[in-house]
């Protein structure tokens, strides 16, 4: 059995083939051993600041925000060497996989970010990595799969089903249900079966524990909210972790509304999904009567995910944290209006809390201290962003 | 008795082990596949082994995936399946009828619910493909209440604690990974499983039946002299369907030389 609760309230657990509940036990039981194993903490730390660059900074934005009542932070998680927050967690389930005695590591990518930090930290590691990607995500996040095979990761198209992200999930649990006993599944976000989503969630938790450290420095006070996008929810989770205890801290989660939530083209899980199972977890998920899984959308391939989490189904069924959705439109709009006022380029991922994050400072009546999570930088997006500004459909 | 301890009595008594084939139901249309799952018992297939297509089948490889996908884009629904399924039963009563399918299908209906609905469209067992033995404790209770067997599987990497559970909950028969992996024919099963079978006779599970890359009769003849009360063939049955999309004669044909072949590699010394 689970040394550690596999579910949170209702939503989580273990929806997976008999044949894999061995190696997500022998996981379980690797991550308790090593959180109490000075050494293993020590080279995380160590590879965490040395390699990764942690702590990163808190920037106070001077521009952006013109009520006067509101100060706006920034948790500057795109200064993470690989440009977003993914170093974190994948430092640590690399380690994970040594401590392990394994020596191949099996990742999904979607647009290639999670790819291009697993690629990063199998390669400073000596860990052979093959990672699973949609063919169609192949052919369009080109300089992605070059990264990622420049630091001598296998990128693998996947044809079948959708050819996107979810389907590169389902290839990858079909490779580790062959091999897991010489590799391990570095699963990308803090969503899947029990115990990815309290791994991956420790292992980004000093988001939130710096975003408090440093807001204390500066203000003295903790923020009145931090607010983090979530598509499967990794960066959102690590941001909140710290906070989930402080009531007096709104915990703001936004998700992906696409072209609108009363269209079909969306990926808000949490916003307008029925409750059901995907990848291993009883979560929010986007499905349709018969609970065939329908197909997600988003401007920002990160946020583009059927699921979400299955803390955050809890946190939004509990009513811990708030969520919402931004539209393609409204997050194009915070990502130009980032770049032209801060003299930074978010990724789009983040350009969705910001959006929601400038809506929430623009309404505030008493003196509020915001802290969004820019969870990464956005020149992987400048190809995407050119074609569609040139398009028109914004600006 | 129910229609499998029926069926092994029987098989017991001529010397024979089962012979189990798996289709997915609607594939690649509900009237072809109706005529199929008819042949298959014309055919002399022991019991049915039936999968509810599914958009994310994790534990399966590219054949059954494909047989999924033809059928959704026939929009093939679970309820159509399940009256599919009433209309076998109603002409054949004795023969065994597993469900195989994920959790999510069951979910979405309450898995009450499903399990009532499923019993009425004449079905004998179900196994939910991604629930282990850890989740299951709702959906034995959902199969003890209706009187459907639950089917759990048996994994080549059982620990002990597994084997124990299985032997306490297991009823209709066992599903016995013939290897790790996911379903498909490109990758053998790995015969004889005999230790494993034995140590499942030792916790006195439901007749292990061997699948998992169980493609030939000399395979199935091997899984048998292994202890093996039969064997599920899969990703081989469906792969004659795939390959015969435009002729459905020659498709039917296939499929009962194949079953014939199959079956008759079941018998005993």
């Amino acid at each position: 059995m689970n040394q550690l609760d596999s579910k949170f309230g209702e939503f989580g657990g273990m929806y997976v083939p008999e044949l894999l509940i061995p190696a997500l036990d022998q996981l379980e039981k690797a991550f308790l051993d090593a959180k109490d194993d000075p050494e293993f903490n020590r080279e995380f730390l160590a590879l965490l600041k040395d390699y990764a660059g942690r702590p990163t900074a808190m920037t106070l934005t001077r521009n952006l925000v013109s009520n006067p009542l509101v100060k706006l932070y920034l948790k500057r998680e795109d200064l993470l060497h690989g440009g977003a927050h993914k170093t974190n967690q994948v430092l640590g389930q690399a380690l994970l996989t040594k401590r392990m005695g394994k020596t191949e590591v099996i990742a999904e990518t979607g647009a290639g970010q999670h790819g291009t930090a697993t690629a990063l930290a199998c390669a400073l590691l000596g860990l052979k990595a093959r990672i699973y990607m949609g063919a169609k995500d192949v052919e369009r996040q080109a300089p992605n799969v070059f990264r990622m095979r420049l630091m001598g990761a296998e990128v693998i198209p996947v044809n079948s089903g959708s050819g996107t992200l979810k389907d590169a999930v389902n290839e990858a649990l079909r490779d580790w249900s062959a091999n897991y006993d010489t590799a391990h599944y570095l699963l990308g976000t803090a969503a899947g079966p029990h115990p990815f989503p309290t791994i991956v969630r420790e292992y980004h938790r000093m988001i939130g524990e710096e975003t408090r450290a440093q807001i204390m420095e500066k203000e003295g006070r903790l923020p009145d909210a931090v607010v983090a996008c979530v598509g499967g929810g990794s960066n959102a989770i690590g941001m909140f972790a710290d906070f989930i205890d402080e009531p007096s801290v709104r915990l703001v989660g936004v998700e992906p509304a696409g072209k609108g939530l009363h269209t079909a083209e969306h990926g808000a899980a949490i916003c307008t999904g029925t409750k059901g199972i995907l990848h291993g977890a009883y979560s929010f998920i986007m499905q349709d009567k018969d609970g065939q899984i329908e197909e997600s959308y988003s401007v920002s391939a990160g946020l583009d995910y059927p699921a979400v989490g299955p803390q955050h189904a809890y946190l939004a069924d509990t009513g811990r944290a708030e969520y919402v959705a931004v539209t393609d439109e409204e997050a194009l709009n915070a990502f130009q209006l980032m770049a032209r006022k801060e003299g930074i380029i978010p990724a789009l991922e983040s350009s969705h809390a910001l959006a929601h994050a400038l809506n929430m400072a623009d309404e505030a009546e008493e003196e509020t201290i915001i802290v969004v999570n820019l969870s990464g930088r956005g020149d992987k997006d400048l190809d995407h962003v050119i074609k569609i500004l040139k398009e028109g459909h914004n600006g | 008795m129910d229609r499998y301890q029926t069926l092994f009595a029987r098989l017991d008594d001529s010397n024979e082990g089962a012979f189990v084939p798996f289709v997915m139901i609607g594939d690649p249309d509900l009237e072809t596949s109706e005529a199929i799952i008819r042949r298959l018992i014309e055919s002399g297939a022991d019991a049915l082994e039936l999968g509810i297509p599914y958009s994310d089948p994790i534990a399966d490889g590219p054949t059954i995936q494909a047989a999924s996908i033809r059928a959704l884009s026939n929009k093939v629904t679970p309820d159509a399946c399940l009256q599919l399924l009433k209309r076998i039963r109603a002409d054949y009563p004795d023969v065994p009828v597993g469900l195989l399918l994920y959790s999510n299908l069951v979910m979405v209906k309450g898995i009450d619910a499903f399990y009532v609905q499923a019993k009425d469209a004449g079905v004998d067992s179900i196994l939910v493909a991604d629930i282990p033995l850890r989740e299951a404790k709702p959906f034995l209770s959902a199969a003890t209440q209706t009187g459907i067997n639950q089917i759990l599987i048996a994994p080549p990497n059982a620990t002990e604690e597994i084997l124990a559970q299985i032997g306490e909950h297991s009823s209709g028969y066992t599903y016995l990974l013939g290897r790790a992996g996911v379903t498909g024919a490109e990758t053998a099963a790995d015969i004889p499983a005999a230790d494993l079978i034995e140590r499942l006779q030792q916790v006195q599970c439901a007749p292990p039946l061997l699948g998992f890359g169980i493609s030939t009769p000399q395979q199935v003849k091997t899984a048998i002299e292994a202890g093996a009360a039969g064997a599920i063939s899969g990703s081989a049955t469906v792969n004659i369907i795939a390959a015969n999309l435009d002729d459905k004669e020659t498709m039917l044909k296939q499929l009962d030389e194949f079953v014939r072949a199959m079956k008759a590699a079941t018998q005993k010394g």
